[in-house]
């Protein structure tokens, strides 16, 4: 399965990568924190780890590792706006349930 | 649902931790609120998609508070609740304000910063800022979906410890935390990325509305440094404005027009100004309130024709600042553009010509004070690795300490870098004095009553000595904010009293160029008072010693010595009246030379006094 990203959001990120002037894409992880267990996150990446998974998704070189992947698999990342507001955002199949702010769920 | 940001490798916060920070402009004029997403630096627009947020501020009857286009729709109905550039009078006291009588407030003397009078009750410029302040912090909420950890808020180069207080008080009352004050130009130079480039010198050139300001900045080792700031408080965008109406006056044969038909004239000059910008000419069209119709065309050419003296006006600004770092258009290497009176093609090649090189422009010049200091913020809340920014600012006038005679001591000189602190010692005055007032001074004249006033305090409780034994050391500290705390502490005792420097009004920006230009001027009368001021203090310190000696050995003297000694010393007193350098000088040397004698038997009789019933043995 893997990661992808939509339309919007790789314009997004291959906007804010030639803004920032370097980088090889975007880290996609989970930690094992937050109100609900897991949390996302979300980072630049400027050097591959040796575990590292990649995927190409419109252009967008994605990286994450085996063990956050088997909580991901199958997420799609979004650019959103909400009212003011605009971000990226997880959609991710394996969710059964987060906290009311969505940084953190639970498989 | 909360909205994800890319933070740097490593850096990204748990949940619910995310460190928001903004930068804001707190402009004249207008105002933004920018922010560092996803690792780049944009401004924050409201819900239509603006940028600028107007700094009006408008009480209105049912005791609202309305901020921005909506109060400055109706700035021309409600002059008096509706307050523009309240900027201008942060930290100011009446005295300070340019013509206030001009402006449509009603202005409340108040110690410390003027006051005005609003249906909403009296306001201090502090809570109108706050106003604006409070409606950017609104913004940059509900944009980021959080609450901000803190604000970088940028101030001009020149503004001083009062207006720089203000500032900060006024972030206080909106319940945003400042992580820094910045400079303005530093935040643009930071905007266009120089802290990242090689070392060198950058002008920064900011044309706003109704001000001018030009700043020399230094980067090296990746610290910046403002070497110079000068400018022209009353030149802008505004004037240029101006010059259109007057060309349309003159063409169209018109004259005394009634303040709506002004008001329409100078919003379709502005709109000519703005069309020029990428256009060889402009239609001007307006039907005033007689129902004549004007009708004019408005060349590139013409344009650049009749605001030439303006923009020859910002080239005086920029020599004096190139002359007071002691540097020549050779040493810059970047210039960067800020304010939107910038974009007009004309002030770009007169700027180009005379740094014989293109000036910075690809960010938007009304945005890149907001983007400098938003990528300042971010640092600050940690959200960046370790690639940090050190920014050091500069002081605009010297600051010192009052000596005896009116004399000021200049321990910190103008435009040192700060944050800085400097200590000097100095001693008693008199035997047996137990206290010292110390006062602190800013300004570049040499005597006290030239100078500004910024703070008294006393050194009280130190122990009894002879005149000049005491270790007086007075530190001068100035903090990344440009805020002074003054420490006097008596060395051998421990004593120590300390004031932090919060003048009650500050300086008008043209009061610090006036004092700047008087310490050219008068370089020479200054140098005069000097020599006579310590001619006067070595004197009355020989005649004090004299008394003294007088009183207790005055008996070694016969009657012909004591009446020489006596003319010696009224001829001395006669010469400190006359308060003539020369004279002083000449009398104190036959003083000297009267007492000589005196002084060497004195001397004779103290050695034979201390070896009295002593053994050579035990000496």
């Amino acid at each position: 399965m893997g990661i992808t990203l939509t339309e919007r959001a790789a314009e997004h990120v291959q906007g804010f990568l030639s803004k920032r002037g370097k980088g090889l894409g975007l880290r996609l992880g989970v930690k094992t924190s937050g109100c609900s267990g897991m949390a996302y996150k979300l980072e630049f990446v400027d050097e591959a780890g040796e575990e590292d998974l990649s995927f190409e998704s419109h252009g967008v070189t994605l990286f994450t590792d085996a063990k956050s992947l088997a909580y991901i698999d199958g997420t799609e990342l979004d650019f959103v706006k909400e009212g003011l507001n605009e971000g990226f955002k997880f959609n991710n199949p394996n969710v059964k349930n987060e906290c009311g702010c969505g940084e953190s769920f639970n498989v | 649902m909360a909205l994800l940001q890319i933070a740097e490798p490593g850096l990204f916060a748990a949940p619910h931790q995310h460190r928001l920070a903004v930068g804001i402009d707190l402009g004249t004029t207008n105002s933004l609120v920018a922010t560092v997403r996803s690792g780049a630096a944009v401004v924050l627009p409201d819900e239509h998609g603006r940028h600028l947020l107007p700094s009006v501020v408008r009480y209105t009857p049912d005791g609202e508070c309305v901020v921005g286009h909506a109060a400055r729709a109706r700035q021309n109905e409600d002059p008096h609740n509706t307050i523009v550039s309240a900027k201008r009078f942060m930290g100011r006291g009446l005295a300070d304000l340019d013509n206030p009588a001009a402006m449509p407030y009603q202005f409340v003397d108040a110690p410390g910063m003027v006051q005005l009078l609003t249906r909403a009750g009296v306001k201090s410029p502090v809570e109108i800022s706050a106003d604006i302040l409070r409606a950017l912090k609104a913004r940059a909420e509900a944009s980021l979906g959080g609450e901000l950890v803190g604000a970088v808020i940028t101030v001009p180069a020149y503004f001083d410890d009062a207006q720089r207080q203000a500032t900060k008080d006024a972030a206080r009352l909106a319940g945003l935390n400042v992580l820094r004050l910045l400079n303005e130009p530093t935040a643009a130079a930071i905007a266009y990325g120089l802290d990242n480039a090689s070392e060198g010198v950058y002008v920064v050139y900011d044309l706003g509305g109704g001000t001018f300001d030009v700043s020399i900045l230094r980067l090296s080792r990746g610290v910046f440094e403002v070497l110079a700031t000068s400018g022209d408080s009353a030149l802008g965008g505004d004037d240029f404005d101006h010059r259109i109406y007057c060309w349309v006056l003159e063409q169209a044969g018109l004259s005394q027009l009634s303040a709506n038909d002004t008001r329409l004239l100078l919003t379709h000059a502005r709109a000519a100004k703005e069309m020029l910008t990428d256009a060889q000419e402009a239609p001007i069209q307006a039907t005033l309130s007689d129902g004549q119709l004007v009708q004019l065309t408005l060349t590139l050419e013409t344009f650049e024709q009749i605001t030439r003296t303006l923009v020859d006006k910002t080239l005086l600004p920029v020599r004096k600042a190139l002359r007071d770092a002691r540097l020549s258009v050779e040493d810059i290497q970047g210039v960067v553009m800020v304010g939107g009176a910038t974009r007009m093609p004309h002030i770009r090649k007169a700027v180009a010509e005379h740094f014989r090189q293109p000036p910075l422009t690809n960010l938007d010049p009304d945005q890149v004070v907001a983007l400098g200091a938003a990528m300042q913020a971010n640092v600050l809340a940690g959200n960046k690795g370790d690639d940090d920014w050190l920014l050091l600012d500069v002081i605009p006038l010297s600051l010192g300490l009052e000596t005896m005679g009116g004399l000021v001591e200049k321990i910190i000189p103008r435009n040192s870098t700060i944050p800085t602190a400097r200590a000097q010692e100095f001693t008693t005055f008199k035997d047996g004095q137990t206290a010292m007032a110390l006062h602190v001074l800013q300004g570049e004249r040499e005597l006290v009553a030239d100078c500004r006033s910024l703070a008294r305090f006393e050194l009280r409780g130190i122990p009894p000595m002879v005149a000049g034994a005491a270790r007086i050391r007075v530190t001068f500290q100035v903090d990344a904010d440009g805020l002074l705390s003054v420490s006097a502490r008596e060395q051998s005792s421990g004593v120590e009293a300390r004031i932090e420097v919060k003048p009650s009004y500050g300086l008008t920006d043209d009061e610090v160029s006036r004092m700047l230009t008087e310490s050219i001027a008068h370089v020479h009368d200054d140098i005069a008072a000097r020599k006579l001021a310590e001619a006067t203090v070595d004197a009355e310190g020989l005649l004090a010693a004299i008394d003294v000696a007088l009183a207790s050995d005055g008996d070694l003297l016969d009657a012909a010595e004591r009446s020489a000694l006596d003319a010696a010393i009224a001829a001395m007193r006669a010469a400190l009246a006359a308060r003539q350098t020369v004279g002083i000088n000449q009398a104190m040397a036959t003083l000297n030379e009267a007492s000589g004698d005196f002084a060497a038997r004195r001397m004779d009789r103290n050695i034979r006094r201390a070896l009295t019933g002593q053994k050579i043995s035990e000496l």
